[in-house]
């Protein structure tokens, strides 16, 4: 199957940049958060 | 309860709620379900051979970003209308636009990889193409703009105007397949009545644009209450500096 470095390629860029923005927005907001008491925030 | 054992229990509940975490959980599931689908259970295309398999993530990932590009201008919509103002609106509209970046850099990235499979190149001026990266340009650039400063309502204002003009390119990616002379195929299941795919591909792809959908839920919540802690933060520093310059003019 000669396809396949670029079909495993599509899959792990696919996963592995959704994985990396999602550590990004978790880690951005519990920086943010540290300034903010939980009993402000509306979701809570 | 111990001081580390409340702080731990403080950042598992920075963004997250309990709806947050179920859809986590099962969102994570239907990634492996699609994965497995993808990679290993489908069948190849009479056609396209292997190469199909890219489609299970390309497919989906070009539905997001229409989708998340479309909920930016709703919500750009709702800020901009007098009765609705918000600047909720204006944070799921930035939220969604950052999403919907991701998912179009991904849907042209493996389209890249498997145009290389199937017409031997990489990239190639191709209107459906070309029209795609134009518009993962044009959010880029909204997302840009939302970062030039100002206050929340200035922010806010200037991107819905923005966000209202970057969508009507959708349409023109969408149909550019149709209005010009195209390697890109045409749509294959929406829009066409005569749908030959094979079941399990078709329930794949469908797979896929539901696995893809849920993420999008549940980035657009965590990342939609990022953006609000961020602005009370924001809002809490201005209030500071306004208060230490009130000071200094006070005792001057």
């Amino acid at each position: 199957m000669k396809d396949v470095g670029f079909i495993v390629a599509s899959y792990v860029i696919t996963f592995g940049s959704i994985g990396v923005f999602v550590s990004l927005i978790v880690s951005r907001a519990r920086r943010v958060s540290r300034q903010i008491p939980p009993e402000d925030r509306p979701w809570t | 309860m111990t001081a580390a054992s409340v702080d731990t229990n403080r950042r598992e509940r920075v963004t997250g709620t309990s709806f947050t975490r179920g859809l986590g959980a099962v969102t994570l599931v239907g990634i492996a379900w699609l994965v497995l689908f993808g990679l290993v259970v489908t069948p190849a295309d009479v056609n396209q051979g292997e190469s199909v398999r890219i489609m299970y993530a390309h497919v989906p990932g070009a539905w997001l970003a229409y989708l998340a590009f479309v909920v930016t201008a709703i919500s750009s919509a709702m800020y901009l209308f007098r009765r609705t103002r918000s600047l909720v609106w204006d944070r799921i509209a930035g939220a969604s636009a950052e999403i919907g970046v991701l998912f179009m850099g991904i849907s042209l990235v493996t389209g890249s990889l498997w145009g290389r499979l199937t017409w031997g190149t990489f990239w190639t001026w191709d209107a459906r193409l070309t029209t795609t990266a134009f518009l993962f340009i044009t959010y880029v650039g909204y997302l840009a703009v939302r970062n030039l400063g100002g206050t929340h309502h200035q922010r806010a204002r200037r991107s819905a105007v923005l966000a209202l003009l970057a969508v009507l390119e959708i349409p023109l990616v969408h149909f550019s397949v149709e209005l010009w002379n195209s390697l890109h195929q045409e749509a294959s299941v929406v829009g066409n009545t005569d749908v030959t795919m094979d079941g399990l591909m078709l329930f794949t792809l469908f797979l896929g644009v539901i696995v893809f959908t849920l993420m999008y839920v549940w980035m657009l919540m965590h990342r939609q209450r990022s953006l609000t802690l961020q602005d009370m933060v924001d809002d809490i520093g201005l209030d500071v500096a306004l208060a230490a310059r009130r000071a200094e003019a006070g005792s001057s």
